[in-house]
């Protein structure tokens, strides 16, 4: 081609204005990762896919690799994830999915370990991540193979007019909490002129009723921290299902039935928060996500009434010798407050990403760094508080501040609650983690679900339904193989010995 | 021109059917040889897509139902573990997931399991002593033991006040639905083939639920029976139902999953027994009109044996179908209360969800078995029977 004076200075002015544009959006960053694509595969947004849409394109701003988020109904993420690694045909990069599932991925030599990466990466800010998360949630034997990009857990939620007006304080244990749903059900809440409910949890199969049984069982199995565990003996791994504990969670789960809507039993959290946001439950179980909702246009019924607590834990617990339940000591439940043990329930987990280990190594590096944008205070601290992100606080720094959330539309005093009992869950040391073990979604979303329904829907008794989930659960372990999976339930506990 | 060309010259035909003419052997040319498999050729393309498409997953499936499947890093571990997921289902602890839940048999249990017990004896021995022959015999032995195994199920089950299972959920929904599907179809059928005013509307109008997807149907009917925030909330509140839920009983569920099944499905039978209907003879009706025969003669001994083939064939494609139900109980309850709604393909879809491929693959050819034998009987116990004596 032949170079005209014309086509030279446009060349040159070409030139001037791409530097330019490049020292504005940080040059050495953006020719970093220029022609490589990141391909993200994760639930259906707006909840947690749309802002790592939003997130990626700034991430593309600034260093020219594309995010592209794939999304997938929740009921096939893991099965695809799994799938798609283990026959190599790798076209995902990076799955946000479940912490608890990410052991199984680890255990067949799927995932990259974050290690090297967490150690080069003078953004993350690890210490400022709650403990729970940082050590159990990211971790697996002792390596960070995860990154938290929410963090999950349940928390009981109140209608601070209702109870109020009432006379009543918000719960501590399950009597209290039964006396306050029975003493509020039936009146109106929200001024429409109908009797609403005292209790709202959902119920249906399926769905998430599997997470609330555990949350209530949680703080009568577990008193000696995390590292206990509520559902194996860690060295036989014996369920330890099948006893009084557990039955009692069982029957306060279908007691709670009493005081909600008469169809509760096909009710899943959509439904239940729908009539949360309708303003017409009492009391509520749910993940960290109501507060920012009670914030949105659709939560205006509850705008400004709302208060959150720990979830109500137990004088009464779990003699794993005997399977009978026993009044709390101070060496029986060491962690015990006003002599009642809580075990705030690390429902889920959150969700976290987990890098394909056969992806291309520049394809991993950039996916890292997403994923560490993603989490780092910068960002997250912003996104928790937006209740249609569907992330929940995880970061020291998102709590010990009100600021953000009161720029978020939080009204101080509720800012304050409300982060006052995530931080009493997040500091408790008796957090109960979720099932982290290969065919975790065996033993829970599909023996404990079922059972729980079944019970539920009076096909059988609550000491019938723990004998039968004791059956199933030692029959996945016999499956999976006795001894690996102890070795995986110790590591996903902490215990290293 | 040797010998065999001057044979073949005079015998083109055989020639080209390759079929040898002469004893003595001599050489065949590729295009000759490629002339005398020309049927193989151009078979082969079609065999070799139904191999892949058809017979190889289903023979891979059949593998995995007698394996325990693994997912880890070096791909699939497969572990051969003989009938287990089968016996699993039958004797083991998905027993009252799949037939329900056993305790003692009822009086009125044992009372059906004779009744049945002597009736099936009789039919074979019926059969064994008029016009025996081995292939009748076996294929009727299946039919019959399959026959009282769900009575036995049943008796054990439902009549002795347990639940039952994957199975018998799947069954209820195939006959009861289908039953009430093929009535009201039928009917709309014979009222469209009158000469009423509307027709054309009405036709279309009844078409349109089966042009619907499934997923929508079952959101749409989920809100619908919602008595506590659906549209017809209010509704409900004023008869005073406001405080009842059909989610919450076993059997107004079911009930509810098969009306909104029939709603989807009805159109299907009607388009086809309405094409039927008009294409009986009309004059053969008026002539029996003029004889002074009532309506219901005139649909017994006229109209019903013309539509009979069509209705025999539209009802074994709904029953195979109905099989496999799987939409509806996974959005309007996710097979809930309990296990109340679950169909078998459910429940295979929920193994299969949590990656236990064997027992998922297990369910599916319980399911195909069952299909199979309850199809293939009614076909020739019922309605070749039928046909044969009209």
């Amino acid at each position: 081609m032949k170079i005209t004076k014309n086509t030279f200075s446009r060349a040159l002015l070409g030139a001037a204005t791409g530097l330019a544009g490049m020292f504005a959006l940080g040059a050495p960053a953006q020719a970093q990762y220029e022609g490589i694509t990141v391909n993200i595969l994760t639930r259906p947004g707006p909840v947690i896919a749309q802002r790592l849409v939003e997130r990626g394109k700034e991430f593309t701003a600034a260093t020219g690799a594309k995010i592209k988020v794939n999304e997938l109904p929740f009921a096939e993420l893991f099965q695809k994830t799994l799938t798609d690694w283990a026959t190599g045909t790798n076209s995902i990069d990076v799955a946000v999915i479940a912490s608890g599932w990410g052991v199984e991925l680890v255990d067949g030599g799927l995932l990259e370990n974050l290690d090297a990466y967490v150690a080069k990466d003078t953004k993350i800010n690890m210490a400022d991540i709650a403990p729970y998360f940082r050590e159990y949630n990211q971790k697996i034997a002792g390596s960070t193979y995860l990154i938290t990009i929410d963090g999950d857990f349940q928390m009981l939620y109140y209608r601070t007019d209702v109870l109020e007006k009432a006379g009543l304080k918000p719960p501590t244990n399950w009597a209290e909490y039964m006396a306050i749903a029975k003493a509020t059900n039936g009146t109106d809440m929200n001024g429409d002129g109908t009797p609403d409910y005292g209790s709202c949890i959902f119920k249906k199969r399926n769905a998430q009723s599997f997470f609330a049984v555990q949350s209530i069982a949680a703080g009568f199995v577990q008193t000696k921290g995390t590292g206990e565990g509520i559902y194996f003996d860690a060295d036989t791994m014996k369920p330890k299902i099948n006893n009084e504990a557990w039955i009692e969670a069982f029957n306060i789960y279908k007691a709670t039935g009493k005081y909600g809507p008469p169809d509760e039993l096909n009710h899943d959290i959509g439904d239940t928060r729908a009539l949360i946001t309708g303003g017409r439950c009492a009391l509520m179980i749910d993940w960290g996500d109501i507060g920012p909702l009670s914030i949105d246009k659709d939560g205006a019924a509850i705008k400004g009434k709302i208060g959150a607590i720990i979830m109500p834990g137990s004088d009464r617990v779990l003699d794993t010798a005997t399977g009978k339940l026993v009044s709390c000591t101070a060496e029986i439940c060491p962690h015990a407050i006003d002599g009642i043990n809580y075990a705030p329930f690390a429902a889920f987990g959150g969700w976290s990403g987990m890098i394909n280990a056969k992806s291309d190594a520049k394809v991993k590096q950039a996916a890292y760094d997403f994923l560490s944008y993603m989490n780092q205070a910068a960002q997250s601290n912003v996104d928790v508080t937006m209740g249609w992100t569907g992330y929940n606080p995880y970061r020291n720094s998102q709590l010990d501040s009100t600021d953000n959330w009161v720029k978020a539309g939080f009204s101080k005093a509720f800012a304050e609650n409300y982060l006052g009992a995530i931080k009493d869950s997040l500091n408790s040391p008796n957090m109960a983690s979720d099932i982290a073990i290969p065919g975790a979604s065996q033993y829970t979303s599909v023996v404990l679900d079922r059972e729980v329904a079944r019970f539920l829907a009076d096909e059988i008794t609550a000491a019938e339904a723990v004998a039968n989930i004791e059956a199933g659960w030692e029959e996945i372990t016999e499956d999976f193989g006795r001894e690996s999976q102890s070795k995986m339930y110790k590591l996903s506990l902490g215990i290293t010995n | 021109m040797t010998k065999d060309n001057q044979n073949n010259a005079t015998r083109p035909g055989l020639a080209l059917a390759g079929i040898a003419v002469s004893s003595t052997p001599r050489r065949v040319s590729i295009s000759e040889w490629i002339d005398q498999r020309a049927g193989t050729f151009f078979i082969t393309p079609a065999v070799v897509l139904i191999l892949i498409f058809s017979i190889f997953p289903l023979v891979a499936s059949l593998i995995l139902a007698f394996s325990r499947v693994r997912l880890g890093g070096g791909g699939y571990k497969v572990r051969f573990v003989g009938f287990r997921n089968f016996e699993k289902q039958f004797f083991g602890s998905e027993q009252y997931h799949f037939l329900g839940k056993f305790t003692e048999i009822s009086l009125m249990g044992w009372v059906l399991i004779l009744v049945a017990g002597a009736g099936i004896l009789w039919w074979l021995y019926k059969f064994c002593s008029t016009r025996f022959n081995l292939l009748g015999f076996v294929g009727r032995s299946i039919t019959a033991s399959m026959a009282f195994g769900l009575v036995l199920m049943l008796a054990a089950t439902l009549l002795s006040g347990n639940r039952f299972g994957t199975l018998g959920v799947t069954l209820f929904y195939v006959f009861v639905g289908c039953a009430i599907q093929f009535g009201i179809g039928l009917g709309l059928a014979l009222l469209c083939s009158q000469q009423i005013r509307g027709k054309t509307f009405f036709r279309i109008v009844f078409f349109i639920p089966l042009m619907i997807t499934p997923i929508g149907i079952g959101y749409a009917f989920r809100m619908l029976a919602d008595t506590t925030k659906g549209p017809f909330s209010p509704v409900w509140q004023w008869v005073g139902l406001g405080e009842y839920s059909w989610a919450t009983s076993a059997w107004a569920a079911r009930s509810f999953i098969i009306i909104a099944d029939s709603w989807q499905w009805i159109p299907f039978i009607f388009v086809i027994l309405l094409a039927a209907c008009e294409n009986v003879p009309r004059d053969h009706s008026e002539a029996a009109e003029v004889d002074g025969a009532s309506g219901w003669q005139i649909f017994r001994e006229i109209t019903w044996p013309q539509i009979m083939p069509v209705a025999a064939s539209v009802m074994l494609i709904r029953m195979i179908e109905a099989f496999k139900i799987i939409d509806l109980p996974n959005i309007m309850t996710s097979g809930g209360p309990g296990i109340a709604t679950e169909s078998m393909s459910l429940h295979s879809l929920f193994a299969w969800r949590t990656l236990d491929l064997g027992q998922s693959a297990a369910i599916a050819y319980l399911l195909l078995f069952v299909t199979v034998v309850i199809c293939v009987s009614f076909f020739n116990l019922i309605v070749l029977q039928y046909v044969r004596k009209s």
